[in-house]
């Protein structure tokens, strides 16, 4: 439980960060609120020789409306999310889900730059991401690129970001006025990661669903849309036969680990289950 | 003189004595972050110490290279059993007869066992000089299931006594055999079965799990050359066993050794036993000749150093088709891992295991409990129970359980009809026991009215009716426990650890103010030993109780005593305590009787002093006392007023209680709700009703935790998948239920004061109130019995191996 030796670094800007992770090469690692990176270190997992912290970089903080879509600064944290007026007002579900994270301790210092970088398929907001299909910008030594979401994650704690490379910010579209949401998480215990767990962002249309996205989180190696499960509610009232049938389609892309939080078949028993009462709760809050 | 302008009522409460909520005075520094922990010692120059651990659970050790460790700045040495072997302490002997390596000599038994000690300047040179040892393993066939370790054909784990026919305990019947120890007349109970009308049998499991106090297991041990010397602080739950210990193993004398237990973060037995961390420490600081520092990281905790339960118990009650039970007969399969490291008296293989009889007027039982190697830690302690009275408890009240349901009677009825009465007491259980006291009816009945038990029975039946007709997906659980424990260890006609008896002592010292400071051989880890003791003195002395400084855990300064575990702290030395103030208080008579001028017989004690019988103005009270007893004591007398007192119990004692928890399950999920708990807790005399609710509410916190999904898990090759609190089950204030606490009160005939002793009853009688919620619930599906954990995933498996999920 005690890492290895390392070095520490404290750049104030986007491009000296860039310049320091380009200099010190593969064995520097961004450090942002350490939730993650840190336990690991701790296990010696990971043994970076150097760590450049993130945290004195101002312009990685941040809440913005950008005409229809709202930009947040990677170094924002949970905390930070939930106390913005802006969140609540144009992405509640966001704020829903940050409340899933862990407790207090873990949501003061844990960000969202962090939690949608590393690739780890039990953070909640890569499949939230994906549901509100978000895009992330990257900066690196050659510049800024923009990635969707759904391009984002390829494996456990494999992405698109390239070495050098990062997560500047997260921009999500404004959602129309009126849209249902829910995200349900099944956890063992507070500060424990989802069992399964599953967005939902629906409109509604004379009591008939208009658009759907669901998201899925640690039910696979990656965050997963799934799109089938969103497609069989599409035109319909939400009866229990399209919920079942959005439970199974969500099911058949599904292929979570074993783990104590039970074997595979319960995870994606629950994860249907998570599906059918998430679709359930935004349709209720719809209008 | 007493103020006598004050009531009775304002005196009495002035003393904060026994029955008062006084607040816990230890907790002033506690809240303030000022407690003071082995953690906290610092000494100058202090070096510090790490292990090098097997990731395997059973392998050949073929070779430590420390070179690459001892290049690493800051390291200073590293050492293996075979530098241990140089002093003779590369084995040590375990409180349970057995030995158990300090460092793998030649192989490992158990995932992260013990491999090499890093010496360092700093904590994190000591653990980069562990990632630096080379230690090369050849994997060996690994025993987990306890069921596979008698087979014929079973790995041999212990080839160190593989020729060994007789361990501490008897014979052994085959090489992972450590003991078996049977009690009861086998005959007669095979004889009630052959006649009796209803029978069950249920292989009833009591899964693995770990106390993990919050405060890993530590120490700093310095040894002075000069003086030879050895001074440990540590977390230790009995620090005069260790100084013991310590000296029989090191051949230190033992004045030369000094034992401190400073304040510590929680016990619950994991911090009873010995642990190698302790020995190599000492050993690093004896070769250094610099203090050495060792703390445990929660890792180390979980997968380390003493787990609890791994009981399997096939148990069959025979009893009349009117619900009379007439026998008992339970088989134990112990698993204790690779040493046998219990820390039971020593003559209690199965510690008090034959309580299994229960609150029950069982005529005849026999029992058989077989011990038992595998490849996984050490340990077996009783996690805040008694000797395994928690794993005792829960065989007979879930036994209890499936019996009632096979006589389709109400589990509460079926107890009722059974309990031991009480003009039975003291009652000769078939297994051995004198139960001292107890009132079983009037407790059940309380619990039973307080949670209108009968409406609740309507309810569930309502409910599982909407169920049948699929109205709802929640299923209703009532769970009924009652337990009768057995704590107090213990008189020395049969309890001992390693041939030193189970006593525990007191010495008050009142000081000329009327204030004064006492000791005891117990240690407090969170108990609240430093108000309630003072409480006792409070109540027997009238010297008010914020007067009484209390101190435990340096083995110079306090008396011998045998430690703080199995609840024996208020049954035992609660009586040492109240008889050393009797002592007290007989000499503070004799100085009464000669200031006031009367016989001593003719003066009666009042609250706070003595006072002249039928002259109510002829007063003496204890604070002047004091002053005289040290400046004008009366011709003849000596001077002071102390007193110490060893107390040596007659019997244990024997809390009970009377649990009842409703539960709600969601069979889609698994996920359970605990609607309400109610305990009623009789632990005799109460000494401080704050103090017991607040034990109450962390046992049954625990209870919580190791019935609904707490446990040390490992999978087939012998890894540990429970190894953090992200998988280890602790519960946060949002799972932990809403507790609601009751009591009768039945003092202990026996016992100087009364008490019995609460700290542990929670867990003994949660843990089986729990379960019997859960399997009352599924019951109605069709089935008997579930195994703890009842996680969220096995109750899902549950209820679809019963049909009820599709
Ligand atoms: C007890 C506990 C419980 C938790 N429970 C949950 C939970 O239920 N759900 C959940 O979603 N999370 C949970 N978390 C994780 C928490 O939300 C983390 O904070 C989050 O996953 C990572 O964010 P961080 O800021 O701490 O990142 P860090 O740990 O600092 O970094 C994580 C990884 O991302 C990289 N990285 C960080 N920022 C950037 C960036 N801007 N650009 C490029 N790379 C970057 C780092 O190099 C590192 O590899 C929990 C954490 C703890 C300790």
């Amino acid at each position: 439980m005690i890492p290895g030796p390392f070095d520490y670094h404290r750049p104030d800007s986007v491009a000296d960060a860039i310049k320091l992770l380009a200099e010190l090469g593969d064995e520097a690692r961004p450090l942002a609120g350490g939730h993650s990176l840190i336990p690991m270190m701790k296990l010696r997992l990971a043994t970076p020789d150097h760590l450049v912290d993130l945290a004195g970089i101002g312009a990685l903080k941040g809440i913005v409306r950008d005409g229809d879509r709202i930009v947040i600064g990677a170094m924002i944290t949970q905390h930070e999310l939930l106390a913005s007026e802006t969140i609540a007002s144009a992405v509640p579900i966001l704020r829903e889900t940050a409340l899933l994270i862990a407790d207090p301790q873990v949501r003061y210092r844990g960000t969202i730059g962090g939690n949608v970088a590393n690739g780890d398929p039990g953070n909640d907001m890569p499949a939230l991401m994906l549901t509100l299909g978000a895009e992330y910008t990257l900066e690196g030594p050659s510049g800024s690129r923009t990635v969707a979401a759904s391009e984002f994650y390829q494996g456990a704690y494999f992405t698109a970001i390239e070495p050098g490379e990062i997560l500047t910010s997260v921009s999500i579209p404004v959602l129309p006025a009126g849209h249902g949401y829910a995200y349900e998480k099944l956890k063992r215990k507070i500060g424990d990661y989802a069992t399964a767990a599953a967005a939902v962002v629906l409109t509604m249309a004379g009591g008939k669903v208009a658009t759907c996205s669901i998201g899925l989180t640690n039910l696979a190696e990656t965050a997963l849309l799934a799109d089938d499960a969103a497609a069989a509610v599409i035109g319909t009232t939400l009866d229990d036969a399209s919920l079942k049938k959005a439970a199974e389609a969500a099911r058949a892309i599904m292929s979570p680990a074993g783990d104590g939080r039970g074997p595979p078949e319960y995870r994606k028993h629950v994860g249907g289950i998570m599906v059918e009462r998430a679709l359930k709760r935004a349709a209720a809050v719809a209008r | 003189m007493n103020d006598m302008s004050l009531t009775r009522e304002e005196r009495e409460a002035k003393l904060e004595g026994m029955g008062c909520k006084r607040k816990r005075v230890e907790d002033i520094r506690f809240t303030q972050g000022k407690g003071n922990y082995v953690d906290d010692v610092k000494l100058p120059g202090m070096l510090h110490g790490d292990f090098v651990r097997s990731p395997h659970a059973h392998a050949r050790v073929k070779s430590i290279n420390s070179e690459k460790a001892l290049k690493v700045p800051g390291v200073l040495a590293v050492i293996t059993a075979e530098t241990l072997k140089t002093v003779n302490l590369a084995w040590m002997p375990t409180l349970a007869g057995d030995v158990q390596m300090v460092l793998a000599d030649g192989k490992v038994l158990f995932q992260n066992q013990e491999v090499a000690f890093v010496v360092a300047t700093d904590r994190y040179a000591a653990d980069d000089g562990v990632a630096a040892v080379e230690v090369e393993y050849e994997p060996l066939p690994v025993l987990v299931d306890p069921f596979k370790a008698l087979d014929p054909d079973a790995p041999l784990l212990r080839e160190d006594i593989k020729d060994k026919k007789d361990g501490a305990h008897g014979p052994r019947k085959h090489h992972n055999h450590i003991f078996e120890w049977t009690v009861g007349d086998r005959e007669l109970t095979d004889a009630a079965f052959n006649k009796a009308d209803v029978t069950i049998k249920e292989m009833i499991s009591y899964h693995r799990t770990h106390p993990s106090p919050l405060e890993t297991c530590q120490c700093v041990c310095s040894f002075d050359k000069v003086k030879s010397e050895l001074t440990i602080w540590g977390t230790f739950q009995a620090p005069h066993v260790i100084r013991t210990v310590v000296s029989l193993i090191a051949k230190l004398p033992e004045q030369k050794i000094h034992v401190i237990a400073p304040d510590i973060g929680g016990g619950f037995g994991n911090k009873v036993g010995a642990y190698p961390g302790y020995i190599c420490a000492a050993v690093a600081s004896i070769v250094t000749g610099k203090p050495v520092k060792w703390v445990e990281d929660r890792i180390e905790n979980l997968t380390a150093t003493s787990f609890a339960r791994d009981y399997h118990m096939t148990t069959e009650i025979a009893a009349t088709k009117e619900g009379k039970v007439t026998g008992l007969r339970v088989h134990v399969l112990a698993d204790h891992g690779a040493f046998d490291a219990c820390a039971d008296p020593s003559k209690w293989p199965a510690g008090f295991f034959n309580i299994v009889t229960g609150s029950y007027d069982f005529p005849v039982a026999y029992l058989a409990v077989d011990g038992i190697y595998t490849n996984k830690a050490p340990g077996g302690v009783a996690y805040r129970c008694s000797f395994r009275v928690t794993e005792a408890a829960y065989c007979i009240e879930r036994a209890m359980d499936i019996l009632a349901q096979k006589l389709d009677m109400d589990p509460a009825e079926l107890r009722l009809k059974n309990f031991v009465k009480p003009e039975q007491f003291p009652y000769h259980s078939a297994l051995g026991w004198e139960y001292d006291s107890g009132d079983y009816h009037t407790a059940m009945r309380k619990a039973m009215e307080s949670v209108k038990y009968a409406e609740l029975r309507q309810e569930q039946a309502a409910k599982r009716e909407a169920f049948k007709r699929g109205e709802t997906r929640e299923i209703m659980g009532i769970g009924v426990s009652f337990f009768t424990e057995i704590v107090g260890a213990g008189p020395s006609k049969n309890c001992d650890i390693l041939g030193i008896a189970m006593f525990d002592s007191c010495e008050i010292r009142l000081h000329p103010t009327g204030a004064g400071i006492a000791r005891m051989g117990t240690k407090s880890q969170g108990q609240g030993h430093e108000t309630t003791w003072a409480q006792i003195i409070a109540t027997e002395i009238g010297i008010p109780a914020d007067n009484i400084m209390v101190e435990e855990g340096n083995t110079d300064t306090a008396p011998y005593g045998l430690g703080t575990y199995g609840s024996r702290s208020t049954p035992v030395a609660g009586a040492a305590i109240a008889m050393a103030a009797r002592k007290i208080k007989a000499k503070a008579q004799m100085i009464a009787a000669y200031k006031l001028e009367v016989h001593e017989d003719d003066l009666e004690w009042d609250i706070d002093g003595f006072r002249v019988k039928g002259l109510p103005e002829k007063f003496l009270g204890m604070k002047d006392i004091s002053w005289i007893a040290y400046n004008s004591p009366p011709p003849g007398m000596e001077p002071g007023l102390e007193a110490v007192s060893y107390y040596d119990p007659p019997n244990m004692t024997y809390p009970f209680g009377a649990y009842i928890c409703v539960m709600d399950i969601d069979v889609d999920t698994g996920v359970y709700k605990v609607r309400r708990f109610y305990a009623l807790d009789d632990c005799g005399t109460r000494i401080n009703p704050m103090i017991i609710e607040g034990q109450v509410h962390g046992g049954l916190t625990e209870a919580f935790a190791i019935a609904m999904g707490q446990e040390i898990h490992y999978d087939e090759t012998g890894n540990v998948t429970t190894g953090s609190f992200m998988d280890f089950f602790v519960p946060t204030a949002v799972e932990t239920p809403k507790w609601e606490t009751d009591y009768t009160v039945t003092p202990s005939p026996h016992h100087p004061i009364g008490a019995k002793g609460v700290g542990e009853s929670p867990n003994v009688g949660g843990v089986p109130c729990f379960s019997n919620a859960v399997n009352d619930a599924f019951s109605f599906l069709g089935s008997t019995h579930i195994q703890m954990p009842h996680d969220y995933w096995r109750n899902w498996k549950a209820a679809r191996e019963l049909g009820a999920v599709g």
